[in-house]
């Protein structure tokens, strides 16, 4: 199976995809993510104006599986989060990298985010 | 350890199947999506490889003698053709697994299904009761030669009747007949573990080939589908709600009365099971429905006014219902209907209101 990884977008090691076209940068999981979790049931979702740090815990995605932590990869303050995945999880499932997005945040994308490539040769 | 595969393995596959571990069997989680395969045995049918479940045959003079001293149901009762959901305690009445014991249309045996992973256990359990009372029985484990499917749903009887040389819609829950499926010789029996009516179909193993092809056109589930049907309407899930190490529980604490029979005279476990009706229990199973979104786990702890009041042994969002849903075991006091109590989640608290099961009776529309 082959997953969506869309080129104009930077990734993590944890399976985060980083859009950082606009003015902040907004967050989200991928498409191998989403598929490997399974039907997604739940999303808590950091508050708009909360301050985060990268690298720690600021979300969570439940499915019908497991439970996983969504690792912020960039320090700052979220400017909004996407309350149609709270009452509409599965979008998770159903556009990863359009209306299931999770966060927007105001910061700078770190060094070590991955590339297209470099992300698609880690879940190869 | 390598996983056993069943006889279906290989169309599994073929199908798309994620599989995992279960009870020692490779089986399928999902082959597309838990909520689709959900939703098609809620609105029509689907069709699950149950063959890792055990299957122990028990046969000989002695038969019935043995199975009604090892269970707190009366086995006696059964009529050829006809099943009974029961299980096997140990001697302090903590149940050691959930089983339905099939009484054989046309054979004089009995064939005992056990969860998956439990049968040498409980085959082993079988032999040593036999030689200890002295008794005249043939056991066999035929677990790894059998094959089995569940076809389930609102539409599962008509699609088996199609392929079934009996007329399959004219048997009763609970009743099973021999017939041949296709061209294979089957038991089928009206039983399975979805809260939907439905057949589960026993094989040779070595015809599932035969048998799958016959229903390649209904939808292919998986252990994931299995486990949110089951929890929906309530029912135990061996190892998980009941366990004799880490969840010991006896059958009247798992809410399964129904299945004990202490007028039946004396089984293992009967004394224990005595000495529980007299004193009333101490915890018991219940439904509980969350009143917010959040997912309640195996071991969250669950509260009443702060205080301890049980754990969570089960939870899921309820696919039908749309509402998240648990099964936990909490103090006696708490276990009325109507009870409010919270569940601790990670780091919050969230309300839930204790409901009867199924779910889908007292949570639905």
């Amino acid at each position: 199976m082959t997953n969506e990884t869309p080129d104009d977008l930077q990734y993590t090691d944890s399976h985060e995809w980083i859009d950082d076209h606009g003015d902040v940068r907004r967050i989200g999981i991928t498409d191998f993510a989403q598929d490997e979790l399974g039907d997604v049931v739940f999303v808590e979702l950091p508050e708009e104006g909360e301050s985060l740090e990268s690298g720690t815990a600021c979300a969570v995605v439940e499915s019908i599986k497991a439970v996983s932590d969504i690792y912020t990869p960039i320090s700052g303050a979220v400017t909004a989060a996407n309350d149609n995945v709270l009452d509409q999880p599965e979008l998770l499932n159903t556009d990863p990298y359009g209306e299931g997005w999770l966060f927007e945040i105001d910061g700078e994308v770190p060094d070590d985010a991955l590339d297209v490539d470099e992300y698609r040769e880690q879940i190869e | 350890m390598i996983s056993k595969r069943t006889s279906l393995y290989e169309s599994h596959r073929r199908a798309g199947a994620d599989f995992t571990d279960f009870g020692g069997w490779e089986m399928p989680v999902s082959f597309d999506s838990i909520r689709e395969e959900h939703r098609a045995v809620r609105e029509g049918v689907g069709l699950f490889d149950v063959s890792h479940m055990g299957q122990l045959a028990v046969d000989g003079p002695d038969a019935e003698t043995l199975l009604h001293r090892l269970i707190p149901s009366d086995v006696r009762g059964l009529e050829p053709g006809e099943a009974q959901y029961s299980c096997f305690l140990r001697s302090d009445g903590v149940m050691l697994d959930d089983i339905v014991v099939y009484d054989h249309p046309n054979e004089s045996e009995y064939v005992v299904v056990p969860n998956a992973g439990h049968d040498e256990e409980l085959y082993g359990r079988l032999r040593e009761y036999a030689v200890r009372w002295s008794l005249d029985v043939s056991l066999e484990n035929r677990t790894t030669e059998t094959g089995m499917i569940a076809v389930q749903g609102p539409d599962a009887v008509e699609r088996v009747d199609d392929e079934a040389d009996e007329q399959i819609d004219k048997l009763e829950p609970f009743a099973l007949e021999e017939t041949s499926v296709g061209e294979v010789e089957c038991l089928v029996a009206r039983t399975g573990y979805t809260g939907e009516g439905g057949v589960e179909i026993l094989f040779p193993g070595e015809d599932a080939t035969a048998i799958d092809r016959l229903f390649d056109d209904v939808q292919r589930c998986g252990l994931g589908a299995r486990d949110t049907l089951r929890l929906e309407a309530g029912l135990l899930l061996s190892g998980q709600d009941f366990d004799p190490e880490d969840e010991p529980h006896d059958p009247f604490e798992a809410d399964i009365g129904f299945a004990v029979d202490l007028d039946s005279g004396d089984f293992v476990g009967r004394s224990a099971l005595e000495q529980t009706q007299k004193e009333g229990i101490d915890e018991r199973i219940v439904g509980l429905r969350l009143e917010e979104r959040a997912i309640a786990r195996h071991e969250h702890q669950i509260s009443s006014g702060g205080a301890p009041a049980g754990q969570v042994t089960s939870g899921t969002m309820s696919p039908t219902l749309g509402v998240p849903i648990a099964l936990g075991y909490v103090d006696a006091e708490f276990a009325s209907s109507g009870t409010d109590l919270s569940i601790s989640i990670r780091d919050r608290s969230v309300d839930a209101t204790v409901v009867d099961t199924p779910f889908l009776e007292s949570c639905g529309e």
